[in-house]
C-alpha cells in the first residue's frame, strides 16, 4: 500500500515536471550575429482594440558591411501586445515577418524588436502602432467621411485626395503630433465647431457646428489624439 | 511512532475528561466561526480594493479620490435586463476619468461608452458571469450557462445584440453583417435578427438554367475546381471537389441547362461588323469600355495586379476563358432575356459598340487557364452522380438549377451561434477552447472539422474572418429575446416607380446604383427630390451624355444610348414625381437674385465660405474636387433648390458629407445668385 502511493506521488511528480518542460520551449539560439536591426514594414497601423494588425511588423537584422544576416534571432516585446512569433530566426534576406495583435486598452503601443549584436550588446529597433477604442472608431468615421478627402494626401483608385488641389495653407495631416499635439482640446474642437477662421486659420476649414453633433466632435479630437505621432500626452491632473 | 498512533494519542488527550472534551470543542467551534469571516478577509476583491487605495494614495488628487471610494462589494442590478454585475467591486475606477493613464487592471477606468455603466451594466457588453466575485469564475466560468468574457476585438458584436444600423463606432460588425450577406451566407442558414427578421443575402448568384448558352463544360469544371483562379474578387467558395466530382457537376449542369428567353425567341446575332484596315477592334472596344463607364461595376485587374472597377458585377479579368460570343452579343443588347433578376442594365448598343465590346471582352483570357481541362464525353451515370452531387451540396441554395429544388434549412441555424454553450462545441485538439475561436476557425477553415463536412472554404482574410465572428457573435440569447423597445432598426422601404417611365427604369436598373424613396443603390446620388433640383433642359441633355458632372471618380453613370423619346419620358416623369415640398417663390423670391446679390455671393463663395476648396466654379482657377463641378450649375440645378441645399444639406439628402454652414437667408440668397450666374457657354446644358 505504502509503495504504491509512494510510486504515485512519484509518477505525479515526474508528470507535473514533464509537463511544465514541454510547455517552455528554450530560447532561440543562433551563433550568427548581426549588428543591427531595422524596420521594413508595418508601422503605424491602425486597428481596433485587441484586433490583429492587417499587415505583419518585418525587420531585418543587417550586419556590419550592411549586408541583411540570414539566421539571427529576433525577439519582440510590448506592454499588452501578443506577437506570433515572439522570437524568430531571420529568413534568408535576413527578415522577421510577425503578425501583431494589439491589447485591450485603446491607446498607442510600442514594439521593441531586438537582436544580440555580434560583439556583445543588442540591436533594438521600436515600431508604433495604434488600438482605437470606441470613441475614436466613431472619431475615424467622422473623418472618413468628412475630413479625409482634404487632410489625408493619400489618393487611391477610389477616391482622389484633396490636399494638393487646396491653396496654401495646406491641412495638417491628424496624424501631425509635432503639431497637433500642442493645441488643446478646447482649440481642436474650436476650429472643427467654427472652421478656421474661429482661430485666425483660412476659411477652407468649414464650420461643423451645424453637422457634426458634439459627440461626434468630441470623437474626433479623441481619434487625432489616438493617431498622434509623436504620441498624445493629455495634461496632468492639477491638485 | 507512527503517525497514526501519535493521532490517536492526540484525541484521547483532548476525549479525555470532561473540562478537556469541553475545551475542545470551544475551540473547534470557534475555528470554525472564524472560517467565513477569514476567508472574506483575504478575499481577492478585498485585496484589489486595498491595492486601489494605495494606487490613488499617491495621486496629486488623493483625497478627492478617496471620498468617492466606496468600499465593499458593489452590485449593479437591473432586473429587466437580468443584470446582477459585481465587477465594480474589483473594477473600482470604472467611472473614474481622471485616472485614463493608469493602465493597471482592474485600476483602469472604463474608456468613452455610448452607454452609462448603470444602463446596462458590464456583462450584456463583455460576457462573463457577473455575479461572481473571484477574477476565475467571473472572467473564465464556462459552465453551460454562463460564457467567458469576450475578447476586446469582439467587443463590438455586442453591440450588435440591439443596434440593427450599421454604427459609427463598429466599424468590425458593420463589415461582418455586410459580409453575412454579400457571401451568401444565409443562402444556406437561417440567421434571425433582433428584430425578429432574417438576415437577407444582397448576392445575386446567377441563374444556371440556361448556363449553356453562356460557357463551356470545361469552364464550369475549372471554376468549380478553384473559383479565385478564374477570378480573384469571386465570392463562390471552393468545396474542394476532386476531378471526378466537378466532372459530373459540370456535365450534369451542362444537361440541365434550358434555352433562355434570348435564346427561345432566337434573338438575332447582331451582325458581324467589318472593322476598315488600321483600326485595331480591341483596342477600340477598350477604350469603349472605358467611355461607357462598365468599370463602375465591374473590374478587370490591371497589368500590376490590382482590381480597377466596381464589385457590383462580376470581375472581368479572364472574361474571355469563359463566355460564348454568341451569348455576349445577346446579353448586351438583351441581359434580362437572359437573366430577368440581373442588376445590369438593358444598354441600348448599336452593332458596332456590340462588335467593339465583344472583341474587347474575349481578349481578357489566360491561355493556360483551360490548357490542361479535357473531359471525358458524359455518360448517363456521370449526369446522375452530378445531379446527386448538385443536391447534396446544397447549390441550388444559391443557384437556380432545372429540376434540383431549392434546399430548405440547409445548414444549421445561426440565431443564437453567439451563446452556444461550450459544451457542446466540437473543438479541433489544439485550438483555444473558446466560441470566437471556433466560430472564426469554423469560417476559416470549415473542412478541418471533418473532412465530411458540406460547407465550402471561403477566400476571406483574416480582418474578414474577425469582421464576420463578431458578426456572429451578435446572435446570442439575449438578442432574441431583447425587448422590442430596446431594438434599433430603421425601416426598408420598397420603392418601386411605377407606369411606363417606371418600367423604362426598371429596364435600366436605375436602382442599382440609385436610391429613391428610401429603396435602391448607394452607388449614385439620391433621386428622390431629383424634380425639384435639376432643371429639364439640363436633364434632357445629362441623359444623352451622363458621364461629365463628376470627373474625378472612377465610377460614373454610364451611357445607356437612350433614344429622345425614352429621354422625353423619363424626363418627363423624374421632374413631376420627384418632387418635394416648399421649392416655391415662398422660399426664395427669384428676383432678388440681381447683379448685386451675385457680387456678393462670389466674395462670400471664395473668401468667406471658401467653397473652391471642394468645388470648381471655374475650371481655370478653382481645384477643388471633393464635391460636384459647380462650373454650369446655373444650367442644371434650380434657384430654390441651391438655397434651400445650401441652407441644410442634411435636411434634403440625410448623410450628405456637405457641411451646414448655417447660413443667414442673405448669404444663402447672394450665394445662389451668383451660382445661377454660372453657365456653360457651349452648346446644351452640361459640360
Amino acid at each position: 500500500m505504502r509503495h504504491s502511493t509512494i510510486a504515485c506521488m512519484a509518477l505525479l511528480v515526474a508528470l507535473t515536471g514533464c509537463s511544465k518542460h514541454a510547455s517552455v520551449n528554450p530560447p532561440l539560439t543562433s551563433r550568427v550575429q548581426g549588428t543591427q536591426i531595422v524596420l521594413v514594414s508595418g508601422e503605424k497601423q491602425i486597428a481596433g482594440v485587441g484586433s490583429k494588425l492587417a499587415d505583419p511588423v518585418v525587420v531585418q537584422v543587417n550586419g556590419a558591411d550592411g549586408n541583411a544576416v540570414a539566421g539571427a534571432v529576433v525577439r519582440l516585446h510590448g506592454d499588452g501586445l501578443v506577437f506570433a512569433p515572439a522570437e524568430a530566426l531571420t529568413d534568408a534576406s535576413g527578415q522577421v515577418s510577425v503578425v501583431v495583435q494589439l491589447g485591450g486598452i485603446p491607446s498607442s503601443y510600442e514594439i521593441t524588436a531586438e537582436t544580440p549584436k555580434s560583439g556583445g550588446g543588442t540591436a533594438t529597433v521600436s515600431v508604433r502602432e495604434v488600438a482605437l477604442g470606441y470613441q475614436a472608431k466613431v472619431g475615424k468615421e467622422v473623418s472618413d467621411k468628412y475630413c479625409r478627402s482634404c487632410h489625408d494626401p493619400e489618393s487611391t483608385p477610389e477616391r482622389v485626395s484633396n490636399f494638393d488641389n487646396l491653396t496654401p495653407p495646406q491641412p495638417h495631416q491628424f496624424n501631425d503630433g509635432n503639431t497637433l499635439n500642442s493645441w488643446t482640446d478646447a482649440d481642436l474642437t474650436k476650429i472643427i465647431a467654427d472652421g478656421g477662421p474661429a482661430l485666425g486659420k483660412s476659411p477652407q476649414t468649414p464650420a461643423y457646428r451645424n453637422t457634426l453633433t458634439t459627440g461626434q466632435i468630441k470623437a474626433l479630437v479623441a481619434y487625432i489624439r489616438a493617431v498622434a505621432d509623436p504620441p498624445y500626452q493629455a495634461p496632468a491632473v492639477k491638485r | 511512532m507512527s503517525a497514526g498512533k501519535q493521532i490517536a494519542n492526540i484525541g484521547r488527550f483532548f476525549a479525555g475528561t470532561a473540562p478537556r472534551r469541553f475545551a475542545s470543542v470551544s475551540v473547534l467551534l470557534a475555528v470554525v466561526a472564524a472560517i467565513a469571516p477569514t476567508k472574506d478577509f483575504f478575499s481577492q476583491w478585498r485585496g484589489y480594493q486595498r491595492q486601489y487605495r494605495q494606487l490613488i494614495g499617491a495621486r496629486p488628487d488623493a483625497e478627492r479620490l478617496q471620498r468617492l471610494f466606496t468600499p465593499g462589494v458593489q452590485q449593479i442590478w437591473i432586473p429587466e435586463q437580468r443584470v446582477v454585475d459585481r465587477c465594480t467591486t474589483c473594477h473600482v475606477a470604472m467611472q473614474e476619468a481622471s485616472l485614463s493613464d493608469v493602465r493597471k487592471e482592474p485600476f483602469r477606468p472604463h474608456p468613452p461608452m455610448p452607454h452609462s455603466l448603470t444602463e446596462f451594466g458590464c456583462v450584456v457588453c463583455h460576457h462573463g458571469q457577473g455575479a461572481a466575485t473571484t477574477v476565475q469564475e467571473a472572467h473564465y466560468s464556462t459552465k453551460a450557462w454562463e460564457q467567458p468574457i469576450l475578447p476586446a476585438r469582439y467587443v463590438e458584436a455586442s453591440c450588435g445584440q440591439c443596434h440593427m444600423d450599421a454604427l459609427g463606432g463598429t466599424p468590425q460588425l458593420n463589415l461582418g453583417r455586410r459580409l453575412l450577406a454579400r457571401y451568401g451566407c444565409a443562402h444556406c442558414h437561417a440567421i434571425t435578427q433582433p428584430d425578429g427578421t432574417l438576415v437577407a443575402p444582397v448576392d445575386e448568384p446567377p441563374s444556371l438554367e440556361h448556363v449553356a448558352e453562356k460557357t463551356t463544360r470545361e469552364w464550369i469544371f475549372a471554376w468549380i475546381k478553384n473559383p479565385q483562379a478564374y477570378a480573384t474578387s469571386a465570392t463562390m467558395p471552393n468545396y474542394r471537389f476532386n476531378d471526378q466530382e466537378a466532372t459530373d457537376i459540370s456535365s450534369f449542369l451542362i444537361s440541365q441547362s434550358t434555352p433562355s428567353e434570348n435564346g427561345r425567341a432566337q434573338l438575332p446575332l447582331s451582325k458581324p461588323v467589318v472593322f476598315p484596315a488600321g483600326v485595331d477592334p480591341v483596342q477600340e472596344g477598350t477604350s469603349l469600355y472605358g467611355t461607357l463607364f462598365c468599370a463602375s461595376c465591374h473590374a478587370i485587374q490591371n497589368a500590376a495586379g490590382n482590381l480597377v472597377g466596381g464589385e457590383m458585377a462580376p470581375e472581368l479579368t479572364k472574361a474571355g476563358n469563359k463566355i460564348n460570343a454568341d451569348w455576349l452579343s445577346r446579353w448586351l443588347r438583351a441581359p434580362q432575356g437572359y437573366d430577368p433578376k440581373t442588376r445590369m442594365p438593358r444598354y441600348r448598343f448599336d452593332e458596332k459598340q456590340v462588335a467593339l465590346l465583344t472583341s474587347f471582352l474575349l481578349s481578357k483570357k489566360d491561355d493556360d487557364l483551360l490548357a490542361n481541362v479535357h473531359l471525358p464525353v458524359p455518360d448517363s451515370a456521370s449526369l446522375t452522380r452530378g445531379k446527386k452531387l448538385v443536391s447534396d451540396y446544397g447549390c441550388a441554395a444559391c443557384h437556380r438549377v432545372n429540376g434540383v429544388t431549392p434546399p430548405e434549412s440547409f445548414a444549421p441555424d445561426l440565431s443564437r451561434i453567439g451563446s452556444k454553450p461550450l459544451f457542446q462545441v466540437g473543438f479541433l485538439r489544439g485550438m483555444p477552447e473558446t466560441l470566437p475561436d471556433f466560430i472564426a476557425g469554423k469560417i476559416h477553415d470549415p473542412r478541418a472539422f471533418g473532412p465530411a463536412l458540406k460547407m465550402p472554404t471561403f477566400t476571406l482574410s483574416d480582418t474578414q474572418v474577425e469582421a464576420l465572428t463578431t458578426a456572429l457573435l451578435a446572435q446570442t440569447d439575449r438578442a432574441v429575446t431583447m425587448p422590442p423597445e430596446l431594438v434599433r432598426s430603421s425601416p426598408h422601404a420598397k420603392y418601386h416607380p411605377g407606369g411606363d417611365a417606371g418600367r423604362l427604369m426598371e429596364d435600366l436598373r436605375c436602382q442599382s446604383c440609385h436610391t429613391i424613396n428610401g429603396n435602391g443603390g448607394d452607388m449614385a446620388p439620391d433621386l428622390t427630390f431629383e424634380g425639384s433640383a435639376v432643371k429639364r433642359p439640363w436633364l434632357l441633355d445629362f441623359m444623352k451624355n451622363p458621364n461629365t458632372l463628376r470627373p474625378a471618380l472612377i465610377r460614373r453613370m454610364p451611357k445607356f444610348n437612350l433614344s429622345d423619346a425614352e429621354i422625353q419620358s423619363l424626363s418627363d416623369y423624374m421632374l413631376s414625381a420627384y418632387q418635394g415640398s416648399g421649392f416655391d417663390s415662398q422660399t426664395l423670391d427669384l428676383n432678388t437674385l440681381n447683379a448685386d446679390a451675385a457680387a456678393r455671393g462670389k466674395q462670400l463663395f471664395y473668401e468667406k465660405y471658401a467653397c473652391q476648396s471642394c468645388h470648381i466654379a471655374d475650371y481655370k482657377k478653382d481645384k477643388g474636387y471633393v464635391g460636384p463641378a459647380l462650373a454650369g450649375v446655373g444650367d442644371r440645378l434650380s434657384p430654390v433648390w441651391m438655397y434651400r441645399w445650401m441652407k441644410d444639406p442634411a435636411g434634403l439628402l440625410p448623410g450628405t458629407p456637405m457641411p451646414n454652414f448655417s447660413l443667414t437667408d442673405g448669404d444663402a440668397r447672394d450665394l445662389t445668385a451668383f451660382l445661377t450666374t454660372l453657365r456653360e457657354h457651349k452648346k446644351g446644358g452640361a459640360k
